[in-house]
């Protein structure tokens, strides 16, 4: 919403500065985005008076000028305008001027070695127009000396306030103007709008047609006047609707658009020559069409509003009027039409067309229901000032009658919800001076709330509008303990999960992205889909909600190798979306490793041999997440193989039992194929949501530990195997020889080749074994070591080594 | 007898001679040997002292023994001279270049992006005021995200949202990516009684993009519901928030009415800084920048939950957790928080150890001062601002804050309510 100070000055008498103005106007809620003060950028420019003008001795197309700016001796100017010449009045630039065409500030120079000590200025030069053929010529009685934006209005600063969507009345600068005096800041002026008498009886009726369906015409006034003349507006509208960025047209149609800024009411003008009968306000129907005064044609339907006549749809209601029936230079008799609508079926219709008219934003917020028939007269009267003519009577079809809202409200309200304590005349004051009318005794009020305020419904409303005027300064700031309540931990499982498996992760090297929750069709696809397609998206690479984080990661990465990092380890933990309910939304953690993004280190480096990221970086990157997430993990299976996105012999799945926990692995070639990524990389996905929740215990204390006194024995076997044998099944069995006295197994070294047959390998474990009671002796010793051979050589087809 | 003696003591002399040249363990082991071997001379001439008579062994004992001792000992006199020097001489060849680059630990190569860090800052304030943290789905009803939340049907201030929806289903329902998180209030109000103190931290949609707008961002909302909080307490709680977060002793802020269709009143919230070449301070200054939007829970979005707003009240605010973050550590482009830049992250993120404020930065300029034992360095840490916690801005992409007369950080800092003309 856009005004003019002076605009402002109609409505309100006050002695305030623009930038008190400006600073009331934000606190009271009526928050200024933006203030243009011409009269400020232009202030240093004066009028002046060129007494000759010299042809340049050193350049043909330059003129020396002397110029007469109102005080001391003429000033020698350096001017290029082919315009510029003896006698004429200009825009005179002093130097040090700073100059907004071109951002510069004016120096003292000399031109081809003759001085100017300042500039006649062109439209472009100050920033009016483009023009920049000559400089400017000001009628021959402008005053000398005096200021430029003084002598061309433009001393009027435009105001801009954000509205918000509930206050529609202030789409007016007669609402603003009311706010600003119940904040203290001048005298509303008010001013009462006359009735104009009608000459004679509406010769046009109107009909409001829904049938059954829901009236979406609450109220409808129509008045024809005869006899008009028709033209460009005088200079004070004209003026007044540039300033606030509207193209001035005619007479008629700038006092629609003036009473739509001055009273947030919106009116339409037809031409009644070009209106053919009675007009008929009903919904559209199907496949009906208009063109617009926009010049666009716009389909219908049922569900939109319209004003017909016998011809068909002259009006889009409430939003935009029809070509065919508009006003122009030669319309004699004009209808103005004065209507209430259904906000909520504007907002539909105008969503649907795409039309943003300012009849639209007023008329979807709300105007006011009171205002239809003295908007009307207000119009009419500036007609019959701007363009004569002799008005009809006004015809008022449907029920204009304003329902009058009540509401009881106890001061302690005030107290209650704001904690503000305000004397009761004060608060009866600003209520007052906002329109509402108060009854009742001190402490309980009763309260009518004024017909342009469709926001205002509860008590709670009341106390908005009692804090916003007297400010919210005025409530204290109040200590707030946190009662009696126990302190329980903040944070749920989950939520703990996601912050130690971050954190984990983050100890491992890996650095934290954070990449879209929506990826393209193709990479959803290929990481198992499920997660819902976006209906509206922004862009065709973000339409999927994702089912994995791994296909942003690999992306994430491959950026980074775009610009010269390829050496990159990332982890996200963060949601992926199986389906579109609340439960088909999960909590992931994955990371991807690319090139040298070892688990101890990333990059080359003199200490290490040279090496991708394999799957046991992210084996153990799993891992890790899995032990910060209080998983259980002596109970978790490593099962060779995984989804289609891994390499199907570099992959593995996590698992308790049949649940699957997650996978790692390196990422399959196609999968980095599809996804535009070059490779090797190395991935691993957990959904945190299936990790078991640890068993409560009763009490916080750890199991008491047991230190046995007697000294562990460590014996190594070498196992000959098929090469398909898992190291785990070996150290399984290895366990499981002894559960009591295997304390421990270790795989410490793989072999193939030499002294090893083909198809074979060799796997060397370490066994502690811890006694429990005695030492053991030679012979116990020796039992052990052959059943731990047996039972790996049950187990997995292993042979001892010789 | 003197003979013997004599005799001794030149062998004595020979062999500790011989002690003394040896020029290694090896040529000392031979020396050993040869004196003190099972054929070596001292043990022969001890083995004589066999064949001699009482007398004679009471004399010569002694002196064969003496012999044997003294030469024992000088063995292992030069034995340790010589173990000593091996080892010298072994060390000296085994040098290595100390100069060589050590690999960075792990946990010092990882970081931790700042939306991480800053979600668990604003958790250990809120925390500390009795706050639990309450989460929801990003996929909404239109339900939960407008319609409990006082949005009339096709009222402009669903405009306000650009929203990603999904595809209507067989039913003429649509669902939606949440545009703020009250939806998690309205969770929060449907399925625990009041008292209540939640934050609701999350991420959240809008269609939109450019410098200060991301279709995908980040919001914390909170929401207080008992018999009486009121806006005084609201005020309190923001304000000790700003200063925990921000890390100031003072703080201005300014409230300015508003609206949002769920709290009544309404009120944006400014908070007083300057801002000069190391970025924004708070507490201090002449401009004011648009944190975050508030107010009192609108009674019907209670009634709505079914909480009788007679019996209960109280108050919501949100804002923009990559707002906030982009104040107190000085980003200047939102869209590079999730551009994965690796020299962003590296840059701008946390190791895994460091401490989230409340937590750990305010007592670290203690260890500064143990550390460094310099008072002045040690004062220029404490200062409120950048020095302690932002790094130097990355320099390449411009800043494009300032608005009209106050700072602005555009709309998501808070609960929208820009319009979309």
């Amino acid at each position: 919403m856009k005004f003019t100070r002076a605009w402002l000055g109609e409505h309100l008498d006050t002695a305030a500065s623009l930038e008190a103005i400006i600073d009331r106007l934000t606190m009271i809620g009526l928050e200024v985005e933006r203030v243009e003060d011409k009269a400020k950028e232009l202030g240093a420019f004066i009028i002046a008076r060129v007494i000759s003008a010299e042809r340049h001795p050193n350049a043909d197309r330059l003129r020396v000028c002397m110029v007469d700016t109102g005080t001391g001796a003429p000033v020698q100017v350096v001017c290029g305008a082919p315009n510029a010449r003896a006698g004429m009045k200009g825009v005179f630039a002093p130097p040090g001027t700073h100059i907004p065409g071109t951002g510069l500030d004016l120096k003292i120079g000399k031109i081809r070695g003759v001085e100017s000590r300042g500039m006649l200025c062109s439209p472009r030069e100050l920033k009016l127009s483009e023009d920049h053929e000559g400089i400017i010529e000001l009628p021959s009685d402008a005053p000398v000396g005096k200021k430029f934006a003084d002598l061309i209005g433009l001393g009027d600063p435009v105001i801009e306030i954000n509205l918000t969507p509930n206050r529609p009345d202030c789409a007016g600068v007669h609402g603003i103007a009311r706010d600003l005096a119940a904040a203290g800041l001048g005298t509303f002026k008010n001013a009462p709008i006359d009735a104009v008498k009608g000459a004679f009886p509406c010769p046009v009726n109107v009909k409001l047609e829904f049938g059954a369906t829901p009236s979406l015409c609450p109220g409808f006034a129509l008045r024809l006047v005869r006899g008009v003349r028709n033209g460009p507006s005088p200079d004070w509208l004209q003026r007044r609707l540039v300033a606030i960025g509207l193209r001035p047209i005619n007479a008629l149609v700038d006092i629609t658009n003036f009473v739509t800024y001055d009273r947030s009411r919106p009116l339409h003008v037809f031409d009644a020559a070009k209106v053919h009968g009675d007009l008929v306000v009903r919904r559209a129907r199907a496949g009906e069409n208009l063109v617009a005064l926009d010049g666009r044609s716009y389909v219908l339907d049922e569900t939109m509003c319209v004003i017909a006549d016998v011809r068909g749809v002259e009006s889009l209601s409430g939003i935009m009027g029809g070509a065919a029936t508009g006003c122009s230079e030669t319309t004699t008799d004009v209808l103005i039409e004065s209507a209430l609508w259904v906000p909520a079926n504007i907002a539909e219709t105008g969503r649907k067309h795409g039309i943003h008219s300012d009849a639209r934003y007023r008329f979807e917020r709300g105007v006011d229901p009171a205002f239809m028939v003295p908007g009307l007269e207000l119009a009419t009267k500036l007609v019959l000032e701007l363009c004569g003519g002799s008005p009809s009577e006004i015809f008022v079809a449907g029920d204009a009658r304003v329902e009058q809202k009540r509401i009881e409200f106890p001061l302690t309200e005030l107290e209650r919800l704001a904690g503000l304590n305000a004397d009761p005349q004060e608060v009866r004051r600003v209520l007052g001076a906002l329109g509402f009318s108060v009854a009742g005794q001190d402490t309980k009020l009763s309260i009518s709330v004024p017909s342009w305020r469709p926001d205002i419904e509860g008590r709670a409303d009341i106390v908005e509008e009692v804090v916003r005027i007297l400010g919210v300064d005025r409530v204290p700031s109040t200590p707030f303990d946190r009662g009696e309540n126990p302190r329980k931990p903040v944070l749920t499982q989950g939520q703990v999960r996601t912050r130690r498996a971050k954190r984990a992760l983050a100890a491992r090297g890996l650095v934290e992205a954070v990449t879209w929750s929506f990826i393209d069709r193709q990479s959803a696809e290929l990481f198992g889909g499920g997660g819902p397609a976006i209906a509206n998206p922004i862009s065709a690479e973000l339409t999927d909600m994702r089912p994995s984080l791994v296909p942003g990661l690999v992306a994430a990465a491959q950026h980074n190798a775009d610009r010269g990092f390829g050496d990159v380890a990332l982890f996200e933990v963060g949601q992926i979306f199986k389906g579109d309910r609340p439960q088909d939304q999960l909590t992931a953690a994955a990371a991807v490793r690319r090139g040298r993004s070892k688990s101890f280190g990333t990059g080359r480096h003199w200490s290490d041999h040279d090496g991708a990221a394999d799957a046991f970086d992210v084996k153990g990157d799993a891992l890790a997440v899995l032990a910060a997430a209080g998983a259980p993990m002596t109970a978790i299976q490593v099962v060779p193989g995984g989804p289609p996105w891994y390499h199907p012999g570099r992959s593995g799945t996590l698992q308790i039992g049949p649940h699957v926990l997650g996978h790692f692995g390196e990422i399959h070639p196609r999968a980095l194929d599809a996804l535009d990524a070059e490779g090797p990389a190395a991935a691993f996905e957990l959904i945190l949501e299936r990790i078991p929740e640890p068993k409560q215990k009763p009490t916080r204390a750890k199991p008491s530990l047991e230190l046995s006194p007697l000294q562990p024995i460590e014996r190594d076997f070498a196992f000959a195997v098929d090469r398909g044998v898992k190291a785990a099944d070996v150290v399984r069995a290895a366990q499981a020889a002894d559960k009591s006295l295997v304390a421990e197994v270790a795989v410490f070294d793989i072999y193939e080749g030499e002294g090893i047959a083909p198809g074979k390998k060799s796997i060397a474990i370490a066994v502690r074994l811890q006694p429990r009671e005695k030492t053991l002796t030679d012979a116990e010793i020796e039992a052990i070591a052959t059943r731990i051979v047996d039972e790996v050589g049950k187990r997995t087809g292993g042979v001892l080594r010789a | 007898m003197s003979d013997l003696k004599s005799d001794l003591r030149q062998f004595e002399s020979r062999i500790l001679a011989a002690v003394t040249a040896a020029a290694d363990e090896a040529a000392l082991e031979s020396v050993r040997v040869a004196a003190l071997g099972k054929k070596g001379s001292i043990s022969e001439l001890l083995k004589t002292l066999g064949g001699m008579s009482p007398e004679q062994r009471k004399e010569n004992g002694p002196l064969i023994n003496g012999l044997k001792d003294a030469v024992s000992a000088a063995i292992a006199a030069r034995k340790d001279v010589l173990k000593a020097q091996a080892l010298d001489a072994r060390l000296n060849t085994e040098t290595v270049d100390v100069t060589l680059p050590v690999r960075e630990p792990p946990a010092e190569a990882g970081r931790l992006h700042p939306l991480t860090q800053v979600n668990d800052e604003l958790t250990a304030i809120f925390a500390d005021m009795g706050f639990a943290v309450a989460e929801g789905p990003d996929i909404e009803t239109d339900e939960y995200n407008f319609t409990l939340l006082n949005f009339p049907a096709s009222h402009p201030a669903r405009d306000m949202h650009d929203t990603f929806f999904f595809p209507e289903k067989p039913d003429g329902s649509r669902l939606l990516l949440r545009t703020h998180t009250s939806p998690v209030q309205i969770r929060t109000m449907l399925h625990q009684k009041p008292p209540i103190r939640v934050i609701c931290p999350g991420r959240t949609y809008r269609r939109d993009s450019d410098q200060t707008h991301t279709p995908m961002f980040h919001q914390v909302e909170g929401l207080v519901i008992d018999r009486q909080a009121h806006l005084g307490h609201l005020k309190w709680i923001l304000e000790e928030f700003c200063k925990a977060f921000f890390e100031v002793d003072h703080v201005k802020m300014r409230f300015r009415p508003s609206y949002f269709p769920f709290t009544e009143p309404s009120l944006e919230v400014d908070i007083q800084c300057r801002r000069d070449k190391d970025g924004i301070r708070f507490g201090e200054g002449e401009d004011w920048l648009e944190i975050l939007g508030c107010g009192m829970v609108h009674p019907k979005v209670l009634q709505n939950c079914g909480i009788d707003p007679d019996a209960f009240q109280g108050f919501a605010w949100g804002m923009g957790i990559d707002r906030i973050a982009m104040l107190k550590y000085g980003m200047a482009d939102l869209r590079a928080f999730f551009e994965a830049d690796m020299r962003w992250l590296e840059h701008y993120g946390f190791r895994p150890l460091d401490l989230p404020t409340l937590a750990g930065a305010r007592g670290r300029p203690e260890w500064v001062r143990k550390l460094v034992g310099d008072e002045a360095l040690v004062m220029k840490m404490c200062l409120p601002g950048r020095e302690l916690h932002s790094p130097p801005p990355l320099r390449g992409r411009p800043v494009r804050l300032r608005r009209t007369g106050r700072w602005r950080v555009a709309r998501y800092t808070a609960w929208s309510v820009e319009e979309p003309r």
